[in-house]
């Protein structure tokens, strides 16, 4: 335990020094600071990346050929709705987290994050949450199979499972909740002098504007497990017709949470883009206002678009129209975007190193998931892609390529700061030349195979698609292999290697307070706040 | 190496520390507002759906019965839900009719009590297709009101009702469907011990 951080009532532990982290298990079970917390977080998502990985290579192995050859239909059902659950609120949130824990304090000038025992609990809340979750794989009827979006009825039909992951969520949720407001209060209170909103750098207003949007919609998604709770446990009808209540409404509850909650895991890897692009350009951002508003406008939107998820339950024309013409004004700000990214690189001296490649690679496959979203915005069209491959294509397209490629490309930006060592930039050039090709093979083919009418979430599939989920396979099992090398090249930098300048990025375009604290950065930084001119 | 005593306070390495807690309070009110939004949907969505014409709740205008029918053909099949919790065991007179849009038409329920105790219970219709809903105008229904059955008690309902003319060409089968529940505030103590919940 760090005695800086203790509460001066703490006086027990008045007797620890100042030195430095406290050493064993202890460290990590009562750390309050913020690069303790940052790597915790960082770690525990690349475990769960890794878990969520092993389950979808469970379907795809089931996919590779059609027919049933390696696990049942319901165990299937429940490595698919696990999947995504440990890969959204398990992976891709807690490792954006992570790297605002570790990064936030850095860019703004403070010495720690503002509410530094809140952080603690706000990890450890999920490692019960996916301990929970886990363990919920293990109960009789199974784990939860009735997809990520726990649709009621049938996930009302879930076994002894169904109240462990109710609970997952509730903890999975208190925890992002606790992260954001904790962040918001960080970027509130904690800036340097000098350091005004519209001088932070790009990955900390994304995450400011991510960490509203958290409050906004995480107790409502609370809300409606809730409520699912209490129709299964207690006897409530709010989604049973036959007692006044209806399923479509759990679906609008839903997906007022769960439109937000796919920005909660974009707008970060924006603000990572947007940080690692100007750098290897050697060119200030283009457009850094337009961003920032830009970002403000998507976040906006995604509070007004939550039905075009749920095109064929029904609606009035009239709201069909609306849903599909605000999903579509979607794409302008996303478009200014991709334009500022595109006009930083114009002219500039552009080199490509490991963090640039992700980022490069991330403006172009996010923007071909982003137009498959347009495609399916079209609500007459969308009729024919809804619950079919074309949906997991496009998600994956923007979640894999996008929000994973942006958080790698991240990890390989700042680890010479974490760790003061430049890692093997041969190996991280292979790892992501074989992440950058297996990852269209696994995901491209999933477009052909949507709009010939392959339907998600099924074991087995009839013989016209076998080919192309072939190809998939093959990519699936390229991909996650690939991950082994990010691993290795992790565990070797932190272990040692070539020493790294205090700008880690010679001769490139550094302009955050990050890059002015030596590396590795010490264990307390910022105690006195710089001043920003 | 810094003073120690400074070091002992938070509000030595994290400042602003009166700030801090008033902005973390307003953002946990700003959390809880979103809970309660959550539920808010609830009434809301039924309001929406009602604007909308969506769902119509409220009971159907008179409808007049014609002696003579339309000269289509409609299959209407008769289904029964228990919920979980409920003390009543309710089954159709006939699993389905063939039935002419604009005839007046009844059909039968035998509910059965299955607690050991007096209770009170409720049948709740539901129409599928959805969009049918409304073309199915129940003239007498047992589903109106709380019905009181004594211990073990068994008896017959009937439901009379018409088939509108005006429903639409491509529909030939709808269901009608009810769900008996057990209204909470009849002894809900004793009920819970003389009933096993079922779920079907």
């Amino acid at each position: 335990m760090s005695a800086s951080q203790t509460h001066g009532h703490a006086a027990a532990h008045d007797h620890h020094d100042d030195h430095g982290p406290a050493k064993g298990i202890l460290r990590w079970l009562t750390t309050t600071n913020h690069k303790d917390i940052g790597t915790m977080y960082l770690v525990f998502s690349l475990v769960m990346f890794f878990i969520g990985g092993a389950m979808a290579l469970v379907i795809r192995a089931e996919l590779f050929m059609p027919g049933m050859q390696l696990v049942d239909p319901g165990f299937f059902n429940t490595m698919t709705t696990v999947h995504a659950l440990i890969m959204v609120f398990g992976a891709v949130m807690p490792a954006t987290v992570g790297l605002a824990n570790w990064m936030i304090p850095l860019q703004i000038g403070a010495p720690d994050m503002a509410l530094p025992r809140m952080n603690n609990l706000s990890f450890w809340l999920l490692v019960a949450a996916f301990s929970l979750l886990i363990l919920s794989l293990f109960m009789p009827g199974g784990g939860p199979a009735a997809g990520w979006t726990l649709y009621p009825p049938l996930v009302l039909q879930t076994g002894d499972a169904f109240p462990l992951a109710i609970f997952a969520i509730h903890l999975a949720g208190a925890s992002s909740i606790m992260g954001a407001i904790n962040i918001i209060v960080t970027i509130m209170n904690l800036r340097a002098p000098g350091m005004s909103l519209m001088k932070m750098p790009l990955f900390t207003w994304t995450w400011l504007i991510t960490a509203y949007l958290l409050i906004a919609v995480m107790p409502v998604f609370a809300g409606a497990v809730t409520m699912l709770l209490t129709d299964h446990f207690f006897h409530t009808t709010f989604f049973a017709a036959a007692g006044g209540g209806d399923p479509v409404l759990y679906q609008h509850i839903f997906w007022f949470f769960g439109h937000p909650e796919v920005y909660i895991m974009i707008l970060p890897a924006f603000g990572l883009v947007s940080e690692i692009i100007p750098t290897f350009s050697r060119k200030k951002l283009f457009g850094y206002d337009a961003m920032v508003y830009a970002t403000a406008s998507i976040a906006f939107l995604s509070f007004i678009v939550w039905a075009h998820h749920m095109f064929t339950v029904g609606m009035p024309l009239a709201g069909e129209m609306f849903f599909m013409l605000s999903t579509m004004l979607i794409a302008v700000p996303t478009g200014v975007k991709v334009f500022n990214w595109t006009a930083t690189m114009w002219r500039g001296s552009l080199t490509f190193e490991p963090p640039m490649l992700f980022a490069l690679a991330f403006l172009f496959l996010f923007t071909i998931g982003g137009f498959s979203g347009l495609m399916m915005a079209i609500a007459p069209v969308d009729f024919q892609y809804h619950d079919t491959y074309f949906i997991v294509a496009h998600f994956h397209y923007v979640l894999v390529p996008g929000a994973v490629f942006a958080i790698m490309a991240g990890v390989y930006y700042w680890m010479p700061k974490w760790t003061g060592h430049m890692y093997d930039v041969k190996l991280a050039n292979i790892h992501f030349w074989l992440s950058a090709i297996s990852v269209n093979v696994l995901f491209f083919p999933q477009h052909f195979l949507g709009l010939a009418g392959m339907p998600r979430r099924i074991p087995d599939y009839s013989t016209q698609f076998a080919d192309w989920n072939m190809v998939s396979s093959v990519g699936a099992f390229g991909f996650g292999l690939s991950q082994l090398l990010f691993v290795y090249i992790i565990i070797k930098c932190a272990r040692g290697g070539a020493r790294a300048s205090d700008n880690v990025w010679e001769g490139a375009y550094n302009h955050g307070l990050e890059w002015t604290v030596p590396s590795p950065a010490p264990y307390h930084t910022f105690e006195d706040a710089p001043v920003v001119k | 190496m810094r003073n120690p005593e400074t070091a002992r306070g938070m509000t030595s390495t994290i400042p602003h520390a009166k700030a801090n807690r008033s902005l973390t309070r307003s953002l946990w009110v700003m959390a809880a507002g979103s809970f309660a939004f959550g539920f808010a949907l609830v009434p809301l969505y039924d309001v929406i759906c009602e604007a909308a014409g969506i769902r119509v709740n409220a009971a159907p205008s008179a409808v007049q019965a014609s002696a003579a029918g339309v000269g289509r053909e409609v299959t209407l099949e008769f289904m029964s839900l228990i919920p979980p919790g409920s003390a009543f065991e309710l089954t159709p007179g006939t699993r389905e009719m063939k039935l002419q849009p604009g005839k007046l038409y009844e059909a039968k329920f035998l509910i059965r009590s299955r607690a050991d105790v007096p209770v009170v219970g409720q049948a709740i219709p539901s129409v599928a297709p959805s969009t049918t809903a409304k073309y199915l105008q129940k003239t007498e229904c047992f589903c109106f009101t709380p019905q009181t059955f004594q211990a073990a008690e068994q008896r017959e309902f009937t439901v009379r009702f018409i088939v509108a003319p005006d429903l639409p060409q491509d529909v030939d089968r709808m269901t009608l469907a009810y769900s008996m529940y057990t209204v909470a505030d009849a002894e809900p103590q004793r009920l819970a011990a003389a009933v096993t919940p079922q779920r079907q």
